[in-house]
């Protein structure tokens, strides 16, 4: 074998040999062993699975037909969690089997390219937490509160199911596309595969998006903080606890990242413990009783700060703190919610369900619970992950399955949690929460009479259980705190003051929730503003090249101080909207998130036409289709809807109409100036959905143009091109899975005989 | 994975546990990245010396700084 080129060998059938060096054992397992131990069915192995359908099949009865009284809390976990590893198992293996098609003989890019910074490859299971920490965040926990308006039924049905078919195949695809492509982005990818007019229109839907997405993660923060001077004070001090774990790491101990993350924990549990004692000063309560104005304009300036300091100075820092808070509350919730196992009264279907004028989110429930529910269930900015980063720290091809489709289940499993903690409180409370205070009057005699009013099955709430949850969490009032995660937070609250504490422990778990929601949020943020600029000093540097130069200051100031304008103006829209912002803006959210979610779809479409692989085109073609059908027709209401409450321009006019007339107060814009303030936000949300629908509709038609190019050419006999990196043979090997098969644990056992000299150093040494 | 040499037999499989979990905890934070930086160093046999422990974490956040990463919402 002495005259073959160092990589890209190959046997005479065009395959990768299996064994490129002579001394090294096989880097695969036999396609016909696996084969044969994948179609190997004991008896153990079956009862193991009907077990596991039977169980999943009794939640989802429990849940979806029986609906008695009250429903327990248990009941989401089996349905959900069975019917992930019956989606894992036998899902994702036909995706990895007919389309796909892995091969362990190629190298990773972690293998090929690898450089001991951003290539290296690296332990699945750690990777797994790594790609979880990087995907999961605020998004999962605030959709499905807000989607609970409708009841726990279509929320619960759309997580699950959107996922399995949807969510996680997204993932995996564009996760294992980029994985061929030593790692490129979701925007290289559209402009390879889709030419010049849709990758340009990918890339400016993907930076609106973005601009959307930070504004209203924003808008939720805002919500959270306003007039809630224990909020500010403890969410304020992560900002030095950032700073100080920064300078720490830098200059102190350099490396010292666990040792610096839990000296930052415990910080950050003593400023949540000493946010109560300042807000029951009489200065403290003054000095951070802070309108929600105000703190929308606090977070525009510390936005353009964070994003022009330098990484290690804030964002690095934050983000380990934000990874070690996140890994933790989730296991902490999942603990707490088995253990708890709190009864649900909340019915499936509420009686908003069938209408299309709810008080927390307007819209039918097709298709705006679709959006509503973006990150748990379908989520496009997980493209922008799972594209980059983890594809250049796999270590095998065949672990994308278990890190792409895998984590993402993952995350699923953290909505549902969300749900159920959300559901877990008394439905009056929760409309009085999440309703704007423009419907409940802002103070809790008014909130009490307008939710009883509602005239919802079961529901009388008196004013003093208002008050007295609200002093119960440490707060003034819990009247319109809209957003969702002061709601996940009172639930969780709930449900964890029964497993830790008793009720004085409440207003602690509280603002432990807020502060970690805040966390995700801000990282988030800072992460998204940089991103975006990047790619905004990009696109500019097309025409002037020396924005290209990231180096540059005046570019990266400029860049910065565009995109955090742009969000900023959003949020500011959105907390001095008169309609209540989360209301009309988070369907804005849901849909330039699944829209994203379509662009990615369309490209890994075009992608496995180009591959060849038509008769599996079905697993991206439906959820594609899905997503599609689903944010055009959102947005086509948003635009088109004659109803006020839907249509942005049906509002806008109505608004025009009363000022035209010379009314001074209009619905619930009860001065001039609110209405005018409707008009001009009707005018920019109207316009800002028809520009994302025209982009991804371009992007979408350009992937099936593609697509059907494609199929003519493998009609005709000619080869499409093919974006792929050249093969290279891989020269290690580690299993697919969290647990290793016979075969696999038989290969581990060859290589683990090998000298080590002879082994290319391992991943994770575990 | 093995377990921490202890003198008490019964703390074995705990503190085997712990260290595992923080082993793991420590690879999901990135907090072994210098330790992975000095085995590919070593195993690409190059003949410089590598970066030490102090400069190796400046570069890579600085690097951050022109190469963000995305976090999701």
């Amino acid at each position: 074998m002495g005259t073959m080129p160092e990589d890209g060998t190959r046997t005479a059938d065009g395959e990768l040999d299996p064994a490129p060096n002579g001394s090294l054992p096989p880097t695969s397992v036999d396609d016909a062993v696996r084969d044969a131990e994948e179609r190997r069915w004991t008896p153990a192995k079956i009862a193991t699975w009907v077990a596991i359908a039977l169980l999943g099949g009794v939640a989802w009865f429990m849940l979806a037909i029986v609906r008695g009284e009250t429903v327990n809390a248990i009941w989401f976990v089996f349905a959900s969690v069975c019917t992930y590893l019956i989606g894992y198992r036998f899902y994702s293996k036909v995706i990895e089997r007919y389309l796909l098609k892995p091969d362990d003989r190629r190298a990773t890019p972690a293998e090929y390219k690898a450089d001991g910074k951003d290539y290296v490859r690296t332990d699945r299971n750690v990777l797994f937490g790594h790609h979880f920490a990087a995907i999961a965040g605020a998004g999962p926990l605030v959709g499905p509160v807000i989607a609970a308006q409708m009841g726990y039924l279509p929320g619960t049905i759309w997580i699950i199911l959107g996922v399995v078919l949807a969510g996680a195949v997204q993932d995996y695809l564009v996760m294992f596309f980029s994985m061929r492509r030593g790692g490129r982005s979701l925007g290289q990818m559209a402009r390879e595969e889709l030419g010049v007019i849709g990758g340009t229109a990918a890339l400016v839907a993907t930076l609106l998006i973005m601009v959307i997405i930070v504004a209203i993660l924003a808008l939720v923060v805002v919500n959270a903080l306003g007039e809630s001077p224990w909020g500010v004070f403890s969410v304020g001090m992560t900002i030095p606890i950032a700073l100080f774990m920064g300078v720490y790491l830098r200059y102190l101990r350099p490396g010292k990242v666990m040792e610096v993350s839990i000296i930052g924990f415990v910080l950050l549990m003593a400023a949540i413990i000493g946010g109560g004692a300042v807000a029951g000063t009489e200065w403290g309560a003054a000095f951070f009783h802070l309108d929600k104005v105000t703190i929308a304009w606090g977070l525009i300036v510390y936005g353009f700060i964070a994003a022009i300091l330098p990484v290690w100075l804030l964002l690095a820092p934050r983000d380990y703190l934000s990874t070690f808070m996140k890994i933790g509350v989730i296991a902490m919730l999942a603990v707490a919610i088995i253990v708890v196992r709190p009864e649900i009264t909340v019915p499936a279907f509420s009686e908003f369900a069938g209408r299309e004028n709810g008080p927390v989110f307007s819209g039918a429930l097709f298709p705006f619970l679709f959006v509503t529910i973006a990150c748990g269930a379908l989520s496009g900015f997980h493209a922008l992950i799972s594209s980059g980063t983890t594809p250049k720290l796999i270590e095998k091809e065949r672990q994308s399955r278990f890190i792409g489709y895998g984590g993402m289940l993952m995350e699923s499993f953290v909505a549902i949690m969300a749900l159920v903690a959300a559901i877990s409180i008394d439905r009056g409370i929760y409309f009085a929460m999440n309703a704007p205070a423009a419907l409940t009057g802002g103070t809790v005699e008014t909130a009490a009479q307008w939710v009883n009013g509602l005239g919802l099955a079961g529901v009388n709430i008196t004013p003093d259980v208002l008050a007295q949850t609200a002093s119960n969490v440490g707060e003034e009032s819990i009247v319109s705190r809209s957003g969702g995660a002061p709601t996940l937070a009172v639930g969780l609250a709930h449900i964890m003051q029964q497993f830790i504490g008793g009720t004085g422990m409440m207003a602690f778990w509280y603002h432990f929730a807020i502060m970690f929601e805040a966390l995700f949020i801000l990282t988030a943020v800072d992460a998204g503003t940089r991103v975006a600029r990047f790619m905004l000093q990009d696109s500019i540097g097309n025409f002037a090249p020396k924005f290209k130069e990231a180096s540059w200051r005046p570019g990266a100031w400029l860049c910065t101080a565009i995109m955090v304008g742009a969000w900023g103006a959003v949020l500011l829209m959105g907390v001095t909207d008169p309609l209540g912002g989360i209301n009309t803006l988070f369907p804005l959210f849901g849909i330039a998130n699944q829209l994203l979610a379509a662009i990615a779809l369309a490209v890994c479409m075009a992608i496995a036409a180009k591959r060849g692989s038509f008769r599996y085109l079905w697993i991206v073609a439906v959820p594609l289709a899905f997503t599609a059908v689903v944010t055009i027709t959102a947005s086509i209401q948003k635009i088109f809807s004659s109803v006020p409450a839907v249509g942005y321009f049906a509002n806008n006019a109505a608004f025009s109409k009363a000022l035209a007339d010379g009314k001074t107060s209009f619905g619930t814009a009860k001065t001039t100036a609110a209405m005018e303030a409707v008009v001009r936000n009707t005018m920019i949300q109207g316009w800002l959905s028809v520009i994302f629908v025209v982009l991804s509709i371009i992007v979408i038609v350009t992937a099936v143009l593609a697509t059907v190019k494609a199929f003519r050419n493998t009609a005709a006999g000619v080869p499409n091109v093919n974006n792929e990196d050249r093969p290279h043979p891989s020269r290690v090997y580690a299993p697919a899975g969290l647990i290793p098969t016979p075969a696999e644990r038989e290969l581990m056992a060859e290589w683990n005989k090998l000298p080590a000299e002879m082994r290319v150093e391992r991943a994770g040494h575990h | 994975m093995s377990a921490a040499p202890g003198p008490a037999g019964v703390l074995h499989p705990v503190a085997g546990a712990f260290r595992g979990f923080a082993r793991y905890m420590q690879g999901v934070m990135g907090a072994d990245a210098y330790r992975k930086y000095l085995e590919h160093h070593a195993a690409a046999g190059h003949g410089t010396p590598p970066l030490d422990e102090r400069a190796f974490w400046r570069d890579r956040t600085d690097r951050q700084d022109s190469n963000p990463q995305g976090r999701c919402c």
